[in-house]
């Protein structure tokens, strides 16, 4: 099985340099894309390959290329920016990929800046990263000095400046808009979806947004062409998927598979199943902001579609595993509890809503919960559902809640008619 | 005293080279004045709003925001504890409780010989080595009570 994303990763050494990296054929698609291929062909290609936005939404990453305002009537300068912001809760794949290969994200970057016709790009990456971040800044003077980035990028006339932001710190900025608020120096609070970014983001000029995992396919489909990646998939969306687990499995960790590869065989082959001692009882297939899924769809497809299909979300592809000794009011609690944290306190059904949320799966996991509770909570996950809020935060936060009611509903019960947690 | 050396405003000014409104200079100028001073005073904070030739309320507004500028006094060390969801199911409470018998800290609390800083982070991004901690930007994982005993004696 190919595995193009994590072929030249290795976690117990640095990562390539770029002479390393270009000895195994790193920017050769970029030579190849800036020498040889017009920018409507990559477009094409990207498009042709099926690929969709590995941030957590899905959209087909060709579509959002092909959204940017044409370059003659539109101001400049023209940004891409990729979102290595990585703070979904049990998401750990963009520090691998950066860790383990700065050279393909930059390479990729710079691809998508020429296909989009973009000068400046930025980094925006969590500080805790810091070993990424590291690791980053190193690469990027390495393309400065060889010429991948800069002025005149391998004599096509091509300008490209790539700058590193490292965050000083919210889960919110994960959200496009407060990213480009954050970038700003504002405080991170989301826009109005309207207009959109890539016709007025990054101070008001045409701004692309992508994630890491995203961009780092991208070398790879030039390279190799459309047909090639949608064969990499078990499914109709393109390429290969960094799918981790995390939770009380044997063997916790990330792993690139085909697009497409069951949740069954994710958590016991691949993870190892759970450890010795605990059941499974269910997973949030895509980070803290998913809905859970349980042992009936165990053999659900991890792509967009199936995933929707079973009533959860495809996320960020990063699962979190709950078992039978772990207690799922708790679990929620803890992602609630996470999720007020967070808001950014811009619109009220979030601010107000999701502290509200916490308390009573505080009461409820310390035994001080009223009959009355889970309705209280039920008419939550309405009032703080999509469409009732500035941006997805609070929908996203009232995916777990709302399935763990739905599947977890005699936990919830027990919890007030015994006054007290099972668990503990 | 002055309150920005001029070296701090010279750093701030490559800072502000690189994007094209005052604003944007914000947290770069606090993180600099951080990492010089390990936190952002109100005479410090007032400096570089006059610097930026900004109100303090914009200055502070942005401050306030975000998790990794201080506004309070911090300690020499920084432990930055997960508390999200991976880690909590691995055990961050046991953590958690462990460290706080050890230094008699909870979250936003500094031990009075100045030493650390206990403070709560959104998911670090190492599930698969929960519990997970960080201290100054090294990040600590597959944490248990001795391990973490270890782990404290290297910061001084």
């Amino acid at each position: 099985m190919e595995r193009p994303l994590t072929n030249h990763i290795d976690k117990g050494r640095e990562p390539l340099n770029l002479a390393e990296y270009e000895r195994v054929g790193g920017y050769k698609a970029l030579r190849e894309s800036l020498t040889s291929l017009t920018q409507e062909n990559i477009l094409q290609l990207v498009k042709d390959s099926n690929l969709r936005g590995r941030g957590g939404a899905g959209f087909p990453t060709g579509l959002k290329w092909s959204s940017m305002p044409s370059s003659s009537n539109s101001p400049r300068p023209r940004y891409v920016i990729v979102d290595a912001d990585e703070m979904e809760p049990g998401a750990f794949k963009d520090r691998i990929l950066i860790e383990g290969n700065p050279h393909q994200l930059i390479e990729g970057m710079i691809i998508c800046a020429y296909v989009v016709d973009s000068e400046i790009g930025y980094i925006f990456i969590r500080s805790e990263y810091t070993l990424a971040a590291k690791r980053l800044k190193r690469a990027i003077a390495e393309a400065y000095e060889k010429g991948y980035l800069g002025f005149n990028i391998l004599g096509s006339g091509f300008n490209f400046e790539l700058r590193l932001h490292i965050s000083s710190g919210r889960y919110i900025c994960g959200e496009g808009t407060a990213l480009t608020n954050s970038l700003e120096g504002n405080r991170a609070v989301p826009r109005h979806k309207t207009p959109r970014q890539t016709e007025s983001g990054l101070w008001g000029m045409p701004t692309l947004l992508n994630n890491v995992e995203t961009l780092c396919n991208i070398p790879h489909i030039v390279d190799k062409g459309a047909e090639w990646f949608k064969s990499l998939s078990k499914c109709k969306d393109g390429g290969t998927k960094i799918f981790g687990v995390s939770g009380k499995v044997k063997k916790p960790g990330a792993w690139e598979l085909p697009m497409g590869t069951t949740i069954r065989e994710i958590l016991e082959e691949h993870a190892g199943g759970m450890r010795d001692g605990v059941r499974f009882r269910g997973v949030l297939p895509g980070g803290g902001s998913t809905e859970f899924l349980v042992e009936q769809h165990l053999d659900v497809q991890m792509d967009y579609d199936s995933v929707q299909k079973a009533g959860s979300r495809f996320g960020t592809g990063t699962m979190i595993a709950l078992d039978d000794h772990t207690c799922p009011v708790g679990m929620v609690h803890n992602l609630e509890s996470f999720f007020a944290r967070e808001s950014c306190g811009w619109c009220t059904p979030c601010r107000e809503g999701l502290p509200w949320t916490a308390r009573i799966l505080k009461a409820i996991e310390d035994g001080r919960g009223e009959p009355d509770d889970l309705k209280v909570l039920e008419s939550h996950t309405k009032l703080l559902g999509p469409g009732r809020t500035f941006c997805a935060l609070a929908p996203g936060a009232m995916e777990p809640l709302q399935s763990a009611l739905k599947f977890f509903r005699e936990d919830f019960e027990r919890h007030i008619t015994d006054k007290r947690c099972p668990w503990r | 005293m002055e309150m920005l050396s001029d070296e701090i405003k010279s750093e701030i000014q490559c800072g502000t080279g690189a994007c094209p409104t005052r604003r944007c200079a914000i947290l770069e100028a606090l993180e600099i004045v951080q990492r010089r001073h390990g936190w952002v005073s109100d005479e410090r904070l007032k400096a570089v709003a006059d610097f930026l030739n900004l109100t303090v309320e914009e200055v502070d507004g942005v401050a306030t925001f975000y998790n990794r500028i201080f506004r309070r006094p911090v300690g020499r060390h920084v432990i930055l504890v997960c508390d999200s969801v991976s880690c909590w199911i691995m055990g961050f409470e046991n953590i958690l409780v462990h460290i706080t018998k050890r230094l008699g800290i909870g979250f936003g609390e500094t031990t009075p010989d100045g030493r650390f800083t206990l403070l709560p982070i959104q998911c670090l991004g190492a599930c698969e080595q929960a519990p997970a901690i960080m201290i100054d930007g090294t990040l600590h994982g597959d944490l248990t009570p001795d391990k973490i005993d270890e782990i404290l004696k290297g910061y001084e």
